[in-house]
């Protein structure tokens, strides 16, 4: 278990909670540490708020835990809502001066300090900088050389003028001093640092970065939480190789502008939420039956209809597998890092490109808006390959033609592959159809041709499992007869949970799989362990289904569906409670 | 290859399945006469079209085309365009698809002005379904699923452009067929999204609005001195409802075109086999 340090910013909407916290993750990421970070949107009890959470340390960090060190709590609410994580000695800094911060009572065990935030940013040159006093106050507490923050400073406000960076430094040294000055304290906190480079950036963006690596030209896209930094992230940027980002009326359109794009040949990628998902299905079948590569990105919230829009789950894997009338050919891939949406986001374009199929990339909350540090090799550009399929120019065009000289875009062909050709293509010119096509794509209701192109788009995937590695991720030890199985986000915390059940012995096997459909052949792991338990954040068990049906075998699950991701040290107890129950079971 | 080019060339060997006497025969023929007329050949012209009669036009036509679902022609043209604009992109739909089931993307694509042409074969009813009433149907034309007639006044898809920033707004006959070419190609050869509803006739199912009724009805804006660069005289034909009229009713010669005014006029579906060249630079924004 990494020696890890936990923190947090916490006030109301428009405390400017956000960017604060992501000025000391990068000015942590900046001094070599690791960080993963996420955040608290609404409430427990009723009102505004929020805050940004890191957990930090020189090793990897790739989970949250139930555990605060220190606290900088902007409202007496961000103190209750996080009593459970704070502990013996842990540190919250207030300003005391703040009329709903007067009187506010700091548990016995706990650290506070009172540091008077406001009026010390207003002797650097603005209230404004508030949360700034506070950052130096908690490098005080955590003995973290400030010139990091100088650093972070600078990249925020870089662009608005030195003036705005030196007097935001000035205020972070304000609230050094005044801690080190006025508190005589012993603070066991040392967050050192080190000579490593990192990036920190989350999901979302992982995903654009990777559309962008990929060649995705064209985006176009709806603004829903949690899915619209992907948009945010292309804009400005996809321009730069020669792109474009359309904001869509609706769902509807977003999808269809993006299914032109692909058919006139460009990579193209639309990115939504579950709600959106709905409205795109009507529009699925059309991509599959007409065999256009598209990539779809459903970046998973809480649901059924609005449910709770600022919420974790993993609740879209039936929608995305079976969504849509009649029976729709299409892959499924759910990356289960960080760095893994990039990479999945690479393979997904080159999937639908090399089978003319719909990919859904799907993510989730948690992996959308968590920030994480990698070593930027994770992200070697030199290592993404672009693979077009059988896209066929001018030359290539012959071999495809009928005897009436008509492209046949939906050739039925040995592995269920046809070519494409893009428009402008001299002598490609063909048109296709949601209606069921001939090979000339035209419309046929002919028993025998309706069959054979069935048939043939089936085939293709199963080509695709032929051809290509549909593999899962391991960790822990192989051998165990414990085995757990995740699939997208969950597989962070399971990973640091191993290190919580090492503490009581605990052996365990975990699986994390990344591709839904098609997806690695599992039977054979899940009878040979003793317990079998699926970890995902819903209540019916989606892909624990999946798995029975796969191995004829029942598992055991852990569902979380309150809205919050797993956390290591918490699905760390959920994994011994279930197996001390299939153990009594078995008595 | 263009002056070589002659209208059949956009015919596909395919048999139309539609009624005989159908309107939208004629809008198809104008439709292709333009194309050729404004130097196009199939191999650079995109068409797109729903579901309806209308829908069925792709097959009817030899180019490269996509035939989707119902009311959504116009996204899908948007994205062709905008992702190859050295296309010819042509969305073809009817009443229903597009001022019904598509309404909203139809508002949408006359803002947005994206450098295409929209030809709406307009029958005031739902021919492929058998007669119901469609969002242009007169409040009292009775149809199976509206006895008494819908009672709601019919959409004035021609205001509906008008109102949401058009700056090609056009309507024609599809029997009057050279007008109608020559309104369809005016369409294309105009900078921006080029609208034109088409009277089309079905001759099945609606015996109020038929070839007769237009015949004797239709007023051309071409032997009116009508000037089409003039938003209020625009507005004033557009908004008579005592009249049915054939011509181009608006044009905005100042209308920026979408690709124009957000810089996208490069073909983008060219990539390299890896990432771009400087493509660490995006990860390195992230330090």
């Amino acid at each position: 278990m990494p020696a890890d340090f936990n923190w947090a910013i916490g006030g109301e909407a428009g405390d400017g909670i956000d960017s604060t916290g992501k000025i000391f993750a990068q000015a942590l990421s900046r001094a070599g540490r690791h960080v993963f970070t996420s955040k608290d949107f609404a409430s427990r009890i009723r009102g505004g708020y929020t805050a940004y959470k890191i957990r930090t340390s020189v090793d990897q960090v790739q989970s949250v835990v139930d555990r605060l060190d220190v606290l900088i709590a902007l409202t007496p609410r961000t103190i209750e809502e996080n009593l459970d994580e704070l502990h013996d000695g842990s540190v919250i800094i207030y300003d005391g001066d703040r009329t709903t911060m007067q009187g506010v009572e700091i548990p016995d065990e706990m650290v506070g300090l009172d540091v008077p935030l406001k009026s010390l940013a207003e002797d650097a040159g603005g209230a404004i900088m508030r949360n700034v006093v506070a950052l130096g106050a908690a490098c005080e507490v955590t003995n973290f050389p400030i010139e990091n923050l100088d650093s972070a400073l600078q990249k925020r406000f870089g662009n608005k003028g030195q003036k705005l960076v030196d007097n935001n430094k000035d205020a972070a040294r304000l609230g050094r001093d005044y801690v080190g000055d006025e508190y005589d304290h012993e603070f066991n906190f040392n967050l050192e640092t080190t000579e490593n480079d990192y990036v920190l950036l989350n999901g979302d963006e992982a995903i654009g970065m990777g559309a962008l690596a990929a060649g995705c030209r064209f985006y176009s896209g709806y603004p829903i939480t949690p899915a619209t930094n992907v948009m945010e992230y292309l804009v400005g940027r996809i321009e730069r190789y020669g792109g474009h980002v359309v904001q869509a009326e609706d769902e509807l359109s977003a999808i269809n502008m993006a299914l032109g794009a692909a058919r006139a040949g460009a990579r193209s990628m639309t990115a939504t939420s579950g709600p959106g998902i709905d409205l795109m299905t009507e529009t699925f079948g059309l991509i599959a039956t007409s065999e256009t590569p598209l990539v779809i990105v459903d970046v998973m919230r809480s649901g059924p209809s609005t449910g709770m829009p600022t919420k974790q789950e993993q609740g879209d894997l039936n929608q995305m597998l079976y969504g849509g009338h009649g029976e729709i050919p299409r892959f499924v891939i759910t990356p289960t890092s960080i760095d893994e949406c990039f990479w999945k986001t690479v393979e997904a374009f080159n999937l639908a490109e090399k089978y003319n199929i719909p990919v859904y990339l799907a993510a989730d909350l948690a992996l959308a808006v968590t920030e994480q540090t990698y070593p930027p090799e994770a992200f070697d550009m030199d290592q993404v390959e672009i693979d077009r399929g059988k896209l066929v120019d001018e030359d290539e065009i012959d071999e495809w033609l009928d005897e009436s000289e008509h492209f046949r875009t939906h050739a039925l062909t040995e592995d269920g592959i046809s070519p494409r050709a893009k428009p402008g293509t001299a002598g490609g010119a063909h048109m296709s159809t949601g209606l069921e096509h001939d090979e000339l794509g035209r419309r046929t209701e002919d028993t025998g041709m309706r069959v054979e192109q069935v048939d043939k788009r089936n085939r293709k995937v199963e080509t695709a499992i032929e051809r290509e590695s549909f593999d899962y991720r391991e960790f822990g030890n192989p051998d165990s007869d414990n085995l757990v199985i995740s699939w997208g986000s969950n597989e962070g915390a399971l990973v640091e949970a191993l290190d919580f059940l090492a503490e009581d012995d605990l052996d365990v096997h975990v699986i994390s799989v990344p591709y839904i459909f098609p997806r690695p052949d599992l039977s054979e792991e899940i009878n040979a362990a003793e317990n079998v338990i699926v970890v995902e954040c819903n209540n019916t068990g989606q892909f624990a289904n999946i798995l029975e049906h796969d191995s004829l075998r029942r598992v055991q699950r852990i569902n979380k569906y309150n809205g919050v991701r797993f956390k290591a040290d918490e699905l760390a107890e959920d994994i011994k409670e279930t197996l001390a129950e299939t153990a009594e079971v078995h008595q | 290859m263009s002056s070589q080019v002659r209208f059949t060339d956009f015919k596909s060997d395919k048999q139309p399945t539609w009624c005989p006497g159908c309107g939208d025969f004629g809008t198809m023929n104008g439709m292709m006469k333009a194309l050729a007329n404004t130097g196009n050949d199939p191999d650079n012209t995109f068409v797109v079209a729903g579901i309806g009669c209308s829908g069925k036009i792709g097959t009817y036509m030899h180019s490269y085309a996509l035939h989707g679902v119902h009311g959504r022609a116009l996204p899908v043209g948007a994205g062709v365009k905008l992702a190859n604009p050295e296309l010819e992109v042509m969305v073809a739909g009817g009443d229903g698809d597009g001022y019904s089931i598509g309404a909203g993307h139809f508002i949408h694509a006359v803002r947005r002005n994206v450098n295409m042409t929209y030809v709406v074969m307009d029958n005031r009813i739902y021919g492929l379904t058998k007669g119901q009433a469609s969002p242009t149907s007169r409040d009292d034309f009775e149809t199976s699923t509206s006895p008494q007639g819908p009672k709601q006044p019919p959409v004035n898809p021609l205001a509906l452009a008008l109102a949401s920033g058009a700056s090609f707004i056009a309507q024609s006959f599809s029997s009057d067929a050279l007008r109608h070419a020559e309104i369809v190609q005016e369409a294309i050869e105009h900078d921006g999204f080029g609208f034109v509803n088409v009277f089309s006739p079905c001759v099945t199912f609606n015996d109020v609005d038929t070839y007769d009724y237009f015949r004797d009805s239709l007023v051309d804006l071409k032997e009116e001195g009508h000037d089409e660069t003039d938003y209020e005289a625009a507005k004033k034909v557009i908004l008579d409802s005592e009249k049915e009229y054939q011509g181009v009713m608006y044009r905005d010669e100042n209308a920026v075109p979408y690709g124009e005014a957000h810089g996208v006029t490069e073909n983008m579906t060219e990539i390299g086999d890896g990432a771009p060249e400087d493509a660490m630079d995006l990860v390195r924004e992230f330090y």
